[in-house]
């Protein structure tokens, strides 16, 4: 069985709180926060006003630029106000406050769940269709989709690699989503192929999840082009460097995008809110999210429409437990703690990992005992050791010829360091300074 | 609600540990420490116990009175150099020599650099050469194992030249018959023979060394480049200059063994990286054979070990891991 081919770490998956748990949806919430910030890239424009009605599903912000997306309204109701909140980061960020009324849908979106296989669209009005739709990826990184599917001159796609792998620990969104919705994410990635103009694709599976694999293979057999690979577990699998090493055997080079080796990679849920947009007309407002921990009353996995607030979502998982010391949004390899949990749900959170106080604090760092566990673990090929030392003596110019910008932040490194040191909090402050030194430098060129 | 923890990812830590790692070497050097008892006696465990509490006083008072920081004696690293030190001294060394011993290994070899994982040179083989150099008489008088039923008394040790002598003898005379004086390949590799109490039995120190790969506390790398080029490099000088003994007691001789797989393989003072690690461990094998061929001593594995330690920097800064997606340069 395949995986990637340098470095990784094997951290216990520790799925069995939520896994096979059926899709629940939230009830939707008395007043919608919709975060105009939603993605990587420029923020949203809102184009609503205070006191104006909308339905779900109809637009609210526009993009805000190429590298940007889309906002629909996830409830029905009145827009309150357009403010500042702060994220679960103590992050400010513009929002629409929307005060619910009832649960109306605009009348073009199709809410049956009649499977329609059917594409007649082009390839341009897909693309066209995605990125109205507002859908950026749903793995963790949020790059508008739309953009992917539009490889600059010069470069061509010559495979789709799907994204079922679900590395992180504890999460288990994305393989309850293929066992309830793989016939759809099935003609989604038919319609992202031809999108791309490409006829093959690979699903990237790993092999805790066997009936995922079974259930796609499946389907698989009866579509032309659409291949299941399983693959061996190993962090990060996930990342996408090292998903298209493992699932095609080809590396991407330095500082390249995917479409480098012919390449366009999606997670299952993405592919997802592709079908409902093309097939559906739905576009993004909601996400499933994997609410978990050892010591949540109901685990599980959870359809939120954006803009509910967090705390509603926990309250229908049972609560936040009194032994809570850690709540971090996302998994525990690469998601980031929460200071409150008030934020609304929106197209970043996959999910909420709830840890007990006993497992919420760092171990004491020791001195580093030069023992390179850190060098090979690094799946790209790092020396997280020496790049955390030039850190600290902050020689950035020494930290980018050691490829510092190359670094994916895994966090392999620090997962697996006997001296349990900060390797990646280093890392990252250089990697801040070399990038910002990057870009002031092609600025006065 | 309380106060939520807040801290960068990863979340997870693996649950490995400086201890628990030498705690695994600890472990791995049991085996050649029970056939060392069985063989030699008393004199192993007085001498081992004397030099790994030393080292453990030593560094607790160094960091405590001199550097004025938390002493960190509870990492286990002490002990484990005050146990290397041991395995590499005869069974019957007086013990204020064993204590100087501990006290070059933690406060010169360790303690002066600043503490664990800032020294360039393996602290226990800083002290074993230093005690070499200053007491060669008592450092070279080894007691000859009687056999494993009698336990040995600690002081009246019989004494008797060690394979490596003979072998030494027998390539300066040029003549291989010396060679028949040599113990069996058997006595050998179990440890029925004179040396420093940890270095005899191959065996015990082979089983050490697959515990340790299980584990992954250590790679296959420094060992296995180490053995196969003594044994390449002894093998072509058997060959070709007369005298020369064969591989198989090049391999089962002096320090070898225990330096290729225990003091070779120190995290803090070898290569970071696979090939750097292949490269070190050649050297070392190389430089082994050539003071054992040439060179006034006839073991030279604690010398090739700290030639090499001192190449190890250089190593790390020019051997680079293969970096993801870097093309092989045409």
């Amino acid at each position: 069985m395949k995986t990637f081919r340098i470095g990784g770490v094997h951290p216990h998956d520790n799925k069995t709180y939520s896994a096979h748990k059926q899709i629940t949806e939230v009830p939707l919430p008395q007043k919608a926060v919709i975060p105009l910030v939603q993605h990587i890239g420029a923020p949203s424009k809102p184009i609503v006003q205070k006191g104006d009605e909308v339905k779900v599903g109809q637009l609210i912000a526009e993009a805000g630029g190429f590298v940007s997306a889309n906002i629909h309204s996830p409830v029905s109701g009145k827009v309150q106000k357009i403010d500042a909140i702060k994220d679960a980061w103590g992050m400010t960020m513009p929002a629409i406050f929307i005060d619910v009324e009832g649960d109306e849908w605009l009348p073009e979106i199709d809410r049956t769940p009649t499977i329609n296989n059917i594409c007649k669209l082009e390839a341009k009005e897909i693309i066209e269709k995605i990125k109205a739709a507002g859908i950026v990826g749903l793995g963790g990184a949020c790059f508008p989709t739309h953009v992917k599917l539009m490889p600059p001159p010069g470069k061509t796609a010559e495979v789709l690699v799907v994204n079922g792998v679900e590395c992180e620990p504890y999460l288990t969104c994305d393989h309850q989503l293929m066992l309830e919705h793989g016939e759809e994410i099935m003609i989604g990635i038919q319609i992202l192929m031809k999108a791309l103009g490409i006829s093959k694709a690979v699903i990237g599976i790993e092999k805790n999840k066997p009936d995922a694999i079974e259930h796609m293979q499946k389907l698989a057999s009866h579509t032309l082009g659409v291949s299941v690979e399983p693959l061996n577990l190993r962090y990060p699998q996930g990342g996408e460097k090292q998903l298209i090493d493992a699932c095609i055997r080809r590396q991407v080079p330095s500082g390249a995008l995917p479409i480098e080796v012919g390449a366009v990679v999606d997670n299952v849920a993405t592919i997802y809110a592709v079908y409902e947009a093309v097939q559906k007309n739905k576009p993004l407002i909601s996400r499933v999210m994997t609410v978990t921990g050892k010591e949540v009353k109901n685990p599980g996995n959870y359809l939120v429409r954006f803009g509910t607030p967090l705390s509603d979502v926990m309250t229908v998982a049972g609560g936040v437990p009194e032994t809570t010391g850690k709540i971090i949004g996302g998994g525990p390899m690469m998601g980031r703690a929460m200071n409150n949990i008030d934020m609304p749900a929106n197209k970043r959170v996959s999910g909420m990992l709830l840890l007990p106080e006993s497992e919420s604090l760092r171990k004491k760092p020791e001195n580093c005992i030069r023992c390179g566990k850190c060098v090979s673990a690094c799946p790209m090929g790092l020396e997280p050791y020496l790049l955390s030392k030039l850190s600290a003596y902050q020689r950035w110019d020494d930290m980018e010829t050691h490829n510092v910008m190359d670094c994916i932040d895994c966090g392999c490194c620090q997962f697996t360091c006997p001296s349990a040191r900060p390797l990646l909090d280093y890392i990252r402050v250089g990697k801040a300074t070399v990038g910002a030194n990057i870009r002031a430098r092609a600025a006065a060129k | 609600m309380k106060q939520l923890i807040v801290s960068a990812a990863p979340h997870v830590h693996s649950g490995d540990s400086v201890r628990r790692n030498m705690l695994n070497v600890i472990i791995a050097l049991l085996p050649a420490f029970i056939v060392s008892v069985v063989a030699f006696g008393w004199g192993v465990l007085i001498v081992s116990a004397t030099s790994v509490a030393s080292c453990l006083l030593f560094e607790w008072l160094i960091a405590k009175f001199i550097m004025k920081e938390e002493p960190t004696i509870g990492d286990c690293s002490a002990v484990l150099t005050g146990l290397l030190l041991a395995f590499n001294l005869p069974s019957n060394l007086p013990l204020w020599i064993v204590v100087i011993g501990a006290l070059v290994a933690i406060g010169v070899g360790k303690m002066s650099y600043g503490g664990l994982g800032q020294n360039p040179f393996n602290p226990a083989l800083v002290g074993r050469v230093f005690l070499l150099i200053s007491f060669p008489v008592q450092m070279t008088t080894w007691p000859r194992p009687l056999g494993f039923s009698s336990a040995m008394p600690f002081v009246d040790a019989e004494t008797g030249a060690t394979p490596l002598a003979i072998m030494k003898n027998a390539i300066k005379a040029g003549d291989s018959s010396l060679l028949n004086d040599l113990p069996t390949l058997w006595d050998m590799a179990v440890g029925y023979l004179g040396g420093s109490f940890g270095e005899v039995s191959a065996i015990a120190l082979l089983i050490g060394g697959i515990y340790l790969l299980c584990t992954k506390t250590i790679t296959w790398h420094i060992p296995v480049s180490i053995l196969c080029t003594v044994a390449i490099f002894s093998g072509i000088l058997f060959l070709t200059i007369p005298g020369a003994a064969a591989p198989q007691y090049h391999l089962l001789t002096g320090g070898l063994m225990l330096g290729a797989i225990f003091m070779a393989t120190d995290y803090v003072t070898s290569p970071m990286t696979p090939w750097g690690q292949i490269i070190y461990g050649i050297g070392i094998g190389l430089i082994v054979v050539i003071i054992r061929t040439w060179g006034a001593y006839p073991e030279g594995m604690s010398f090739a070990i700290l030639i090499m330690n001192a190449v190890t920097t250089l190593l790390n800064m020019y051997i680079r891991p293969k970096r993801f997606g870097e093309k092989k340069k045409a």
